[in-house]
């Protein structure tokens, strides 16, 4: 009887780790298997943990633009994703799949510490990489072949405060970041040198981590205790939309600014929208827009996974076209190696203007690899974004 | 100041009241379930699931995350623990260990990584004494906690099953000579504790309300902590112990360093135990030799 049931435990745990691993497979994206005059684009993200919005967006995004192009029938596409879950060692055995499977142009990853660690191998096996979304600096530094669709960081943090600014949305900032994550100190630091430059006053800063992202009682008393009229919020949605139901409780009625991690917190299951309700965001890409192309793409995107695309899906939407208008204007063919592409790639980038949902006009900086394009700010009113 | 102490209370209360199943259930079966804080997860899910799919009221989704979570502990028990009755300790621990993953990859599974975010049982809203305001939460976690503990306390010292249980605990070979029946005293055990898990988990989710699949690891190290610095196997210990983590963590928080609150924490931690090692009510017992 014990063992009956220890064998069955054992299979049960058995059969729980193998169906995690079977759901990572099942949720990579790929089209058309094997089609020879098709480039291969790979790229891995979290499909599945804390930040799967994130991933599954970027898959879903993605998708969509090669099933657009290859339906025109000129260039062809076949993409994987493969699921990182986050994880920069993870993240190294997906990039291995896929350079076994054939990669010949690369997304690299979804978010920061995984496209870190892999941009090294892509520079080392020369294949190029167009990130939809990792933002952090070291992604691209010191590699010629990896190159952002999103913003950096440390660009985040300056805009944000210009933005504020400009516009005067306050003077007395309170910031609230997690200092465990590169995402958010890099945007932090670079928001505090702008803003004294711009003259707005920062009275409060205060931290977290992920051990402590669950009370944030402590850095709202500060911000309320100093008199701060407007709070920045350089982090993801999850601990946000924590601090803005925190801040409710406690009678704190502030304004909020966060930058594109904020993007996500209306998706979140159960949430209760009016907490955001003037949460103001930096986002290159919103989905109430009025531009043609944006709205064909919400569209096509809601009756296919049935929710508003976010900011990452049309990044990564904009990358597979990037590398559509790059590889036409290159005149490549698919059955080019790896390296070959990433040549043409290297000379073709810097010299291309783009125009897609997340920017028009981007250009690519050749020496590091970043765009250059305007983002938007919008306002969250009645659970949808509204242009600022 | 006084806010300070009302938010170190509140984030207190639920430790505390996470630490009280902890130590329920070591202070009887002599194990360290880490898989509490999961249970915790798994009561919060239970709640949200009710509440939120199938619009039951909160008081059903409580009762469901009870039952769901005594059903969960009893068999945890019965298969993972109950076969090691007579295995070193370290074994024991080890897969209290491999159910807490367990549990977590099977939240994963069942509930994805999205998290969700959970309505509160009690409300949002905030009562104002003098200049003070103490959410509806906080109030309801500290009442709860105390009457847990005024229940188990009774329990233990009045029932037949509690001093069965008091017996098992003292020595399980000589309570079974006296005719207890050890299996079903420990599985008692593992059913009350994780029955108070849900009731932890649902009041927890009211105050922090981010539910993931590893909602519960924190806070359950956090509240173990504070089940060993009130003494652990103490009821009334493990009350103290969460209240008093909550407050050194809040206010070393907020006076001393955001970055380093933790480690102040268990600095304290450490020179508790230093002074007292039972922890500040726990039982000093001599080794018979």
């Amino acid at each position: 009887m014990k063992k009956t049931l220890s064998v069955l435990l054992a299979g049960a745990m058995l059969a729980g780790a193998l169906a995690g691993c079977g759901n990572g497979g099942n949720g990579a994206g790929s089209t058309d298997e094997s089609n020879p005059n098709a480039f291969k684009i790979g790229g891995t993200g979290p499909l599945t943990g804390t930040s799967a919005i994130y991933g599954n967006a970027v898959k879903n995004g993605a998708e969509l633009a090669v099933e657009e192009i290859n339906a025109e029938g000129g260039i062809q596409f076949d993409l994987k994703i493969e699921d990182d879950e986050g994880d920069p060692e993870k993240a190294a055995n997906c990039y291995n799949k896929l350079k076994d499977w054939g990669m010949q142009l690369s997304l690299v990853s979804v978010t920061s510490k995984p496209a870190e660690a892999i941009s090294v191998n892509h520079y080392d096996d020369r294949i190029f990489g167009l990130t939809p979304s990792a933002s952090s600096v070291a992604v691209t530094e010191g590699k010629d072949n990896v190159y952002q669709m999103c913003f950096i960081d440390p660009d985040q943090g300056t805009t944000a405060a210009d933005y504020i600014a400009d516009n005067n949305l306050g003077s007395k900032i309170a910031v609230i970041y997690k200092n465990d994550d590169v995402y958010s100190t890099g945007i932090y630091e670079t928001f505090v040198e702008e803003a004294e430059v711009k003259g707005l006053e920062v009275v409060s800063v205060t931290t977290f981590t992920d051990a402590t992202s669950n009370d944030f009682s402590v850095q709202l008393n500060d911000a309320k205790n100093n008199g701060a009229d407007l709070v920045f919020l350089p982090m993801y949605y999850q601990p946000a939309s924590l601090i803005l139901n925190q801040a409710k409780t406690m009678n704190f009625d502030i304004s909020f600014i966060g930058v594109d991690g904020m993007d996500g917190i209306l998706t979140l299951e159960n949430f209760d929208t009016s907490l955001a309700e003037g949460v103001m965001l930096l986002t290159p890409f919103n989905p109430s827009s009025d531009d043609e192309r944006t709205q064909n793409f919400v569209q096509k995107y809601e009756e296919k996974y049935g929710e508003t695309p976010n900011q990452f899906a049309a990044d990564a939407y904009d990358c597979v076209y990037a590398y559509k208008q790059a590889l036409e204007a290159a005149g490549a063919t698919p059955d080019m190696s790896a390296e070959e592409l990433c040549d043409l790639m290297i000379q073709e980038f810097p010299q291309m203007t783009f125009s897609g949902l997340t920017g028009t006009n981007a250009t690519w900086d050749a020496s590091t690899g970043r765009v250059s394009k305007t983002p938007t700010g919008v306002v969250i009113q009645d659970g949808a974004y509204v242009g600022l | 100041m006084i806010s300070n102490l009302i938010a170190g209370l509140s984030l207190g209360s639920i430790y505390a009241i996470i630490a009280l199943g902890y130590t329920m259930v070591y202070g009887i079966a002599k194990m360290l379930n880490f898989a509490h804080g999961d249970v915790i997860m798994v009561g919060g899910y239970m709640c949200f699931c009710a509440t939120f799919y199938l619009g039951w009221p909160p008081a059903m989704g409580i009762l469901l995350a009870i039952i769901v979570c005594t059903l969960l502990g009893v068999v945890i028990e019965r298969l993972a623990y109950k076969p090691l009755r007579r295995a070193p300790a370290l074994a024991v621990l080890i897969t209290a260990i491999g159910v807490s993953y367990f549990l977590q990859n099977a939240a994963l599974l069942i509930w994805t990584a999205n998290p969700k975010t959970f309505t509160s049982v009690v409300g949002s809203g905030s009562v104002k004494i003098g200049g003070l305001q103490i959410t509806h939460v906080t109030i309801v976690t500290i009442l709860v906690c105390v009457i847990i503990m005024a229940v188990l306390v009774w329990f233990t010292s009045k029932t037949k099953m509690g001093t069965a249980m008091r017996a098992v605990s003292e020595d399980k070979d000589a309570a079974q000579l006296m005719g207890i029946n050890v299996n079903t005293t420990i599985s008692v055990t593992f059913a009350i504790g994780s029955g108070l898990a849900a009731v932890a988990g649902v009041l927890m989710l009211s105050a922090y309300p981010m539910l993931v699949p590893t909602t519960g690891s924190m806070p359950g190290i956090k509240a173990f902590t504070a089940a060993v610095f009130g003494g652990i196997g103490s009821i009334p210990g493990a009350l103290l112990g969460g209240i008093l983590l909550g407050i050194i963590e809040i206010f070393s928080k907020a006076y001393i360093s955001q970055e380093l609150s933790d480690a102040i924490v268990f600095a304290v931690l450490i020179i508790v135990l230093l002074v007292k090692p039972a922890g500040l009510l726990g039982k000093q017992i001599r080794e018979k030799v």
